[in-house]
């Protein structure tokens, strides 16, 4: 809104894909130039439009992946079985197309920095992605910020995946990790595990909160999206063991509910 | 026409689901949960529900006061702003007419605007005409079981002909007012009133 109260329509606006990128076997990134993108804020999503040749639309919500310091927006999709547009989305589209989306939506589900920490982010599956663009943004913004800057933001980051090549941003999640001694990773896999993997092998819990998750009493700002049990789970969880509810913010991707 | 995506061919409905689907959404056959914050839980032993006019007058009721009410059914199509929509779900509940009529015995006079409160912290607001007429109910049945707390149990407000949002889940009290006051995600970019059917998403949609 403006300050004088009138909104604008959020536009229809049309991106063209520069790259794509191959996550895991089921989740691609597509990286957008989007002109007159007017920003936003970690943890926003777009909604998405395809249209066929004879008119009929789908719509569809997607995080932005993309930190607000990055000028091309991302998005991850994962691919679900028969669905409408995550196949669309995660394996028709190249380099070069074009894609309608408008944005950015959702001024709830979002971090930056002033808001402050220490921070708990809780994921599963594909709704590592708004947590993701929360990361990097902490990392663009405290890029150039002495080290006393990152302590002040302390994360953790707990995720679940079924298996570890269906981890998203695998990579990148181990480097920010390594680089930064205030950003704890901790991977949990609730279907499939490498050989010799020491982690955590089974769903979210109350005692796997207990062990990895902030205290209560350090009054973490905590964001956790996913899939609907997940998300339950893990929130009300979060609340018994004394978090404040206000401090706890939810997503949940839609019908997309397969457990992780 | 919006630039055709280069071999999207989509999912087609049947003409009957196609003309009840409002523009942008899609039919889903779960109930998907959509909420910012954990499940607020509340006990029935504490549990009351007031209707507030603007006059300061209040009507209050237990929950065995409530459920007490007359109750109607009802078979409504619901509509999610995050594009699912679901056809025939089965509520029970307490029409707002029903409510409103009730409270007027307490001297609770009617005003232009509601906002719902809940526990959690969670409010909406809706004009009155669009609860009233046999529009909205506060419901604490789905399906002929109790409406399960993830779905807003105890109670929710049933308004189905505006986006999901508007049904707040957790209802606790429906406060009259003389004038307008955004609620929760209206005050965060979404459309102040919702017609599903006009595609009101967000703010600043025509
Ligand atoms: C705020 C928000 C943010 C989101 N962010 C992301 C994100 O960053 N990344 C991401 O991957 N997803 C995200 N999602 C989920 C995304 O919006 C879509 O719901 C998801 O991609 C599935 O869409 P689809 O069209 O592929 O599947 P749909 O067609 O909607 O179907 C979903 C599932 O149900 C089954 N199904 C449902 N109805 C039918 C039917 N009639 N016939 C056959 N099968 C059916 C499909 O098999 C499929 O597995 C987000 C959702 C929200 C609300």
């Amino acid at each position: 809104m403006s300050p004088d109260g009138t909104a604008s329509r959020i536009a229809w606006r049309l991106a063209t894909v520069i790259d794509v990128v191959l996550e895991t076997p089921r989740t691609r990134t597509l990286v957008l130039d989007v002109p007159g993108w007017p920003g936003h804020r970690a943890g926003q999503h777009v909604d998405v439009r395809l249209t066929a040749d004879d008119g009929y639309q789908a719509e569809r919500s997607y995080s932005i992946a993309s930190p607000p310091e990055d000028t091309r927006l991302s998005l991850t999709v994962e691919q679900l079985k028969d669905g409408e547009v995550s196949p669309y989305l995660s394996e028709a589209l190249h380099a070069g197309d074009t894609l309608e989306l408008r944005g950015p939506i959702g001024g709830y589900f979002v971090w930056d920095i002033p808001t402050g920490g220490p921070l708990l982010l809780v994921g599963g599956g594909s709704g590592i992605v708004p947590l993701m663009a929360m990361l990097r943004h902490r990392d663009a913004a405290l890029a150039s910020a002495g080290a006393g800057a990152r302590e002040k933001l302390p994360v953790r980051l707990l995720y679940s995946s079924r298996r570890w090549d269906e981890v998203i941003y695998r990579d990148e999640l181990t480097s920010l990790a390594e680089k930064d001694l205030t950003l704890q990773v901790t991977h949990t896999l609730t279907r499939e595990q490498p050989e010799g993997w020491a982690g955590f092998r089974r769903r979210i819990d109350r005692a796997m909160l207990e062990q990895v998750a902030w205290p209560a009493s350090e009054q973490p700002r905590v964001f956790i999206c996913g899939p609907t049990p997940l998300v339950e789970s893990v929130a009300s969880t979060l609340v018994e063991l004394g978090h404040q509810p206000a401090l706890v913010k939810t997503e949940r991707f839609g019908p997309t509910g397969g457990a992780v | 026409m919006p630039p055709v995506s280069r071999g999207f061919r989509g999912r087609r409905q049947s003409a009957d689901t196609a003309s009840r689907l409002p523009p942008g959404q899609y039919e889903t056959r779960d109930f998907p949960v959509l909420s910012a914050g954990p499940t607020p839980r509340t006990s029935l032993t504490t549990w009351d529900f007031a209707l507030r006019g603007a006059n300061g007058q209040t009507a209050r009721w237990t929950w065995d006061e409530f459920t007490a009410l007359p109750r109607q059914t009802t078979t409504k199509d619901i509509h999610c702003v995050t594009k699912w929509s679901k056809f025939d779900t089965v509520w029970e509940g307490i029409s707002v007419d029903t409510l409103l009529s009730e409270a007027a015995a307490k001297g609770v006079v009617p005003s232009p605007f509601v906002l719902a409160t809940c526990d959690g912290g969670y409010t909406t607001n809706v004009p009155l005409a669009d609860v009233t007429g046999g529009k909205a109910w506060v419901a604490f049945m789905y399906n002929g079981a109790p409406l399960p707390a993830e779905h807003g149990g105890p109670a929710r407000l049933l308004v189905p002909h505006l986006y999901f949002w508007k049904s707040a889940k957790w209802v606790r009290e429906l406060r009259l007012m003389e004038s307008d006051a955004p609620g929760f995600w209206e005050s965060l970019g979404y459309h102040n009133y919702g017609d599903p059917w006009r595609e009101q998403r967000y703010s600043g949609d025509e």
